[in-house]
């Protein structure tokens, strides 16, 4: 049982992590109509998050709900990958790595939807809309971007190199993710990583980016709790008011 | 895709609908238990409901006059959110909600005003009940709450274009069409304000994450489009 609530954990961080990120951008967003955007999906994934996060408390029975999964862990216990505590960068920094993420989250919440945990399946029924549509706008502008102006292009080519080496760690299965495919929860990594690469190569063709070697080395560790140094500094403001008045409520 | 609003998978409710159908529950169990036992005795006995006591219909009603606190024109049962309505014998109502997305902040506020309004009418037990599965789709919006949305100004939903159904069918081989740029069809909508299909796209999200931005080429008003979801 553990081992699913440290699964669901990991769905969760990610939303989480890669949502406060996008609220960071609120207010700041290179145009109107992105920064709307940007604080949509960071809803929704806020939204996905809460629903990971409340069937993993009540799995684990220790009394944790949302808020104190979200507040009261340390760094050390968040398991998110670490694509998604890069820093916001410029706005082809932040459109590739959600890029990265969107095409991964899609084909794994397809595979949810057929997960032997009826409540998993339900949860990823709900979020795939979301998610399809989240993917189909980064996929967009990922073309926009990278088939636009030549200083477009060029910012975005080095985004691409810059944050290829963090898109593999969520094909490197460990015990618990191994584990999740065993009992039929989870989808396998090799057919993700598949449709992945054949996604990204479809659109970096039509954004005219050169796709960096497939065989590259690639980071990890993110998904068992040694982060990048960016991720206290996330948690630093997300977690301030419970930090500072534990319990407090509206 | 069905429309059917079958019961499949139960989730059980985000933490604040949670919370607020907990204490509802708890509150007029106290209130009410000795007002209801006659009513809950009769009903057992498989005789009629007692009079004035509400029938599913009539909740139904008073559930169709609750507004989307963000799109006021239209209730809840216009935009599909109310799945289910069950009476039980004790005078206890069971009213089954789905979200439209996941993370929608109007959530918490269309649980407590389905409470306050059920209460209004003399419903003291209210429970609410949050359904994932099947998911919400703008499929389920009513021909009417279109109607009502477009003549408020926000262009309603054209057509379902995120095949999930299709999807699944795939199982995962092959290209995804809900996600491939080349199948995507041209999506035609219709400014509410002139009529006009002469229109384009500004942002693919709005004021909410139910709603994308558009501008008509021919008023050259801009307005927001109902997702289609």
């Amino acid at each position: 049982m553990q081992t699913k609530v440290n699964y669901l954990l990991r769905l969760g961080d990610n939303a989480l992590i890669l949502s406060q990120q996008l609220c960071q951008l609120c207010g700041k967003g290179p145009a109107l109509e992105e920064d709307m955007a940007l604080t949509n999906v960071a809803l929704d994934l806020l939204g996905q998050t809460r629903l990971w996060y409340e069937y993993a408390g009540e799995l684990e029975g220790a009394g944790r709900d949302e808020d104190k999964l979200a507040y009261h862990r340390d760094a050390h216990d968040f398991k998110n990958c670490l694509l998604l505590e890069q820093p916001n960068g410029n706005y082809a920094d932040t459109m590739v790595r959600q890029f990265f993420f969107d095409a991964w989250h899609y084909f794994l919440i397809v595979g949810l939807t057929r997960s032997s945990d009826a409540r998993i399946a339900a949860i990823a029924e709900k979020s795939l809309k979301e998610v399809t549509y989240h993917l189909r706008r980064s996929g967009d502008l990922i073309v926009r971007l990278g088939d636009g102006t030549d200083v477009s292009h060029a910012k975005t080519q080095a985004a691409v190199n810059e944050l290829w080496m963090y898109s593999g760690e969520v094909f490197a299965y460990d015990a618990v993710d191994e584990a999740m495919v065993a009992e039929g929860v989870a989808p396998a990594a090799a057919d993700l990583r598949a449709q992945w690469l054949a996604h990204v190569a479809e659109i970096f063709a039509e954004a005219t980016l050169t796709m960096p070697p497939t065989d590259a080395w690639m980071q990890s560790g993110g998904k068992q709790g040694r982060h990048s140094e960016h991720l206290g500094y996330i948690l630093a403001e997300m977690q301030f008011l419970q930090r500072a008045y534990p319990g407090a409520t509206w | 895709m069905t429309n059917a609003p079958v019961a499949a998978v139960a989730a059980p409710a985000i933490a604040g609908a949670a919370a607020a159908a907990d204490s509802i529950v708890g509150g007029a169990t106290v209130a009410g238990a000795s007002d209801r036992a006659p009513a809950a005795g009769r009903a057992a006995d498989g005789a009629a409901a007692p009079a004035g006591a509400p029938t599913a219909a009539q909740v139904w009603a008073w559930l169709a006059e609750v507004s989307d606190p963000e799109i006021p024109v239209i209730s809840i049962v216009d935009l599909g959110i109310v799945r289910d309505v069950q009476l039980d014998a004790d005078g206890a109502c069971t009213v089954t909600i789905t979200p439209t997305y996941s993370g929608c902040p109007a959530m918490q506020v269309i649980a407590d005003a389905i409470t306050d309004a059920l209460h209004a009418h003399g419903l003291q037990d209210v429970r609410l009940q949050n359904q994932l599965s099947p998911a919400w789709t703008t499929d389920w919006m009513s021909e009417e709450g279109k109607a009502k949305l477009k003549g408020y100004g926000i262009a309603p939903p054209a057509q379902q274009v995120i095949d999930i159904s299709g999807l699944h069918a795939r199982a995962g081989a092959g290209p995804h069409v809900a996600i491939s740029r080349r199948a995507q069809p041209r999506l035609t909508v219709a400014c509410p304000n002139c009529g006009s299909t002469h229109t384009e796209i500004t942002s693919q999200f709005g004021s909410t994450p139910c709603k994308a931005l558009y501008k008509c080429l021919d008023c050259r008003e801009p307005f927001d489009y109902f997702k289609c979801h």
